[in-house]
């Protein structure tokens, strides 16, 4: 049984209370996105800010600007870590510093960290952000308040949602309870829950009015991305005794065909005398 | 020993002020962190350093375990004279990885928690792994030329009693590290164009390897030849040059059968911009190689046989640039081309490398030097 986070366009007024509480909790407040800081915060002719994730901003929320059913609608969507069920990031860690607990988060542990950067670039949500501008970098993401759900508190973002938009549970609960939302009001919701089974699954679980890629979500297939590297991984020990063996036997073959060329060399010179 | 001894200095004086440049730009990295010395982002994470330095780097270091493992273990004697210089230009081609790691990792004064926090389902783990075991492993292949100078028989009696095991190691880290740089790849299936990704990357990257080894010491013989003054056999390099053909035809035989099984075929013809750079690559790095070193004329040809192997070498630059960072998605709103500073430090790199292996061809037995296995037989 795991823990995980439903979150329902529909609901979300985009009061940015997430973003705000996530800041806060996580004391994120020091490293502020300025053009010096080398992070742009420009207007874009939308109400979005910040614009991107990044190592001081964890969550932010993004503002689709849509046409259905003959309306203008403005659907919001809470981006934030998705802690996979297969996380990439902890499959491409070479020193085990990102790993997935068993009670749904996806944590990090900056006392093993080398800064290389992979989980950055495995990730197929592009979520973890890496501290460019410190001479001690670590990296950044969504923590799912690891600390705050070992008190018996919700996350943050989850705690000052005013709407609930955000409900946090039992994965297999809360996927029964975006079904229910989905039946009740098939004309409201898209019949797919995003996050149910995207790259295997993920902790954090999505319903809205509108096809997901709308809302600034990948377009992902439902097979775990750790799938070929851990094939790849797994042949790895067969490899090195094969090639091992197979270089072995060859020096060991050729060696004994000129210890025999020689010899036979060797006999004709002695019958040639 | 050096047969024609020239100074260069105005060679060597350039390639101290590169080095220099590049220390500079390291010291600012390591006080202001690597946006200050970088264009990278949180959506190119991995950039030129990755991709030139590692990616490269590693592939045309390839030359050490093909021609250490050609003359010990095939016991191809005629490519001894060529097997010390590729083994020395591999040691120092991933000693530059180290030290461009040193740069490009966020915490590089924790690099050895790769030994003690282990992962062993991450291909970066089996990377890091490999890269310390087999420099340790180029360091003993390398290390009878210093012993030689010295004359330090004692230690030269035991490397050459374990070289065979030596080069066995080299061989099987060698084919485990190139096809390791594959398999980092396989966790990136939403973000690497379909052209380039495949579950058997791995295996390609071996190949693509194998094939470059020997390129990369014609490449680099012709140099040290023209700029050292010794002569080189046309045999070896003719020899060379006729190998690389029947590689890069099985590399080639792999991709396409790859596309064909994978039903991507299409894409080489569809996916534009990004079909253009798998054609260059194809055509530079694997088609005009294969039908110019097929040409007896041009493998007896010095000149010929050198500019093909460029060939060779620009094709698997290409094909490490395509994987790593042209044909692999950037994440949305970012953009990225290298800082003149990110350039400087793989360019002081090189240079660095470039005045080991001046400085080894002028004190060093490299060239000429006794034929360890003949002596012992």
């Amino acid at each position: 049984m795991s823990i995980a986070a439903l979150f329902d366009a529909n609901r979300c007024i985009a009061c940015r209370g997430c973003q705000v509480a996530c800041k806060q909790w996580n004391e994120n407040d020091e490293y502020i996105p300025t053009v010096e800081n080398g992070v742009l915060s420009t207007n874009l002719g939308s109400n979005e800010n910040p614009p991107q994730l990044s190592a001081s901003t964890f969550t932010r929320i993004h503002f689709s600007e849509l046409e259905y059913g003959g309306k203008f609608h403005w659907v919001f969507t809470k981006l934030q870590c998705m802690h996979c069920e297969h996380p990439a990031c902890a499959a491409a860690c070479p020193v085990a510093a990102l790993q997935k607990t068993p009670e749904g988060p996806v944590v990090y542990d900056e006392g093993k960290c080398i800064g290389c950067r992979y989980c950055m670039v495995a990730c197929p949500f592009g979520i973890p952000s890496f501290e460019w501008d410190s001479p001690v970098p670590w990296i950044r993401k969504c923590t799912f308040c690891f600390d705050r759900l070992g008190a018996g508190m919700e996350p943050a973002c989850v705690k000052t949602c005013p709407t609930n938009a955000l409900v946090l549970g039992e994965r297999d609960t809360l996927l029964t309870e975006a079904r229910r939302r989905i039946n009740l009001r098939p004309d409201k919701y898209i019949n797919h829950i995003y996050g149910e089974n995207e790259v295997g699954g993920t902790s954090w679980l999505y319903i809205s009015p509108v096809p997901f890629e709308q809302l600034g979500l990948p377009l992902l297939g439902n097979d775990p991305v750790t799938l070929d590297a851990e094939r790849a991984m797994g042949a790895v020990p067969s490899v090195l005794l094969g090639v091992a063996a197979a270089m072995t036997g060859v020096y060991w073959i050729i060696k004994r065909r000129d210890k025999l060329n020689r010899e036979k060399a060797a006999e004709k010179k002695e019958v040639g005398k | 020993m050096i047969t024609k001894k020239r100074s260069f200095p105005i060679g060597t004086s350039v390639l101290s002020l590169l080095v220099i440049i590049g220390l500079v730009v390291m010291i600012i990295r390591y006080i202001n962190g690597l946006g200050a010395i970088s264009n990278l982002s949180d959506g190119r994470p991995w950039g030129l350093w990755i991709s030139f330095d590692l990616y490269c780097g590693v592939a045309l270091a390839a030359g050490g375990f093909t021609l250490a493992g050609a003359v010990y273990i095939f016991n191809l004697k005629k490519y001894h004279s060529v097997a010390r210089p590729a083994v020395m230009t591999a040691f120092l081609g991933y000693t530059l990885v180290i030290l461009a790691l040193l740069v490009d990792l966020g915490q590089p004064w924790y690099i050895w928690h790769a030994i003690i926090y282990w992962n062993i389902h991450s291909p970066l783990f089996e990377v890091a792994v490999c890269v310390m075991t087999y420099t340790a492993v180029l360091a003993l292949e390398f290390s009878p030329a210093v012993f030689e100078r010295f004359k330090l028989n004692f230690p030269l009696r035991i490397i050459r009693a374990i070289q065979i095991p030596l080069v066995v190691a080299g061989v099987v880290l060698s084919t485990l590290h190139q096809s390791s740089l594959g398999s980092m790849l396989l966790l990136m299936p939403t973000t690497l164009s379909a052209i380039w990704y495949t579950p058997v990357l791995p295996i390609l990257f071996l190949t693509s390897a194998i094939a470059v080894g020997p390129a990369m010491v014609i490449f680099e013989s012709t140099l040290s030849t023209r700029v050292f003054g010794h002569k080189l056999d046309i045999g070896v390099l003719s020899g060379l040059a006729k190998v690389i053909p029947y590689i890069l035809g099985i590399y080639l035989l792999l991709k396409l059968a790859d596309l064909i099984a994978g039903g991507d075929i299409g894409l080489i013809f569809s996916a534009y911009p990004q079909n253009l750079l798998w054609w260059a690559e194809i055509i530079i790095g694997v088609i005009s190689p294969i039908i110019l070193f097929s040409i007896p004329g041009i493998r007896q040809n010095r000149n010929a046989v050198f500019w093909t192997s460029v060939l060779v070498i620009l094709g698997l630059v290409l094909n490490r640039f395509n994987v790593s960072i042209l044909a692999l998605a950037i994440r949305p709103g970012y953009t990225y081309f290298p800082h003149w500073m990110e350039i400087a430090i793989s360019v002081g790199l090189v240079a660095d490398a470039l005045l080991v292996i001046w400085l080894a061809h002028r004190f060093l037995p490299i060239v000429n030097h006794e034929q360890p296995l003949e002596v012992k037989t």
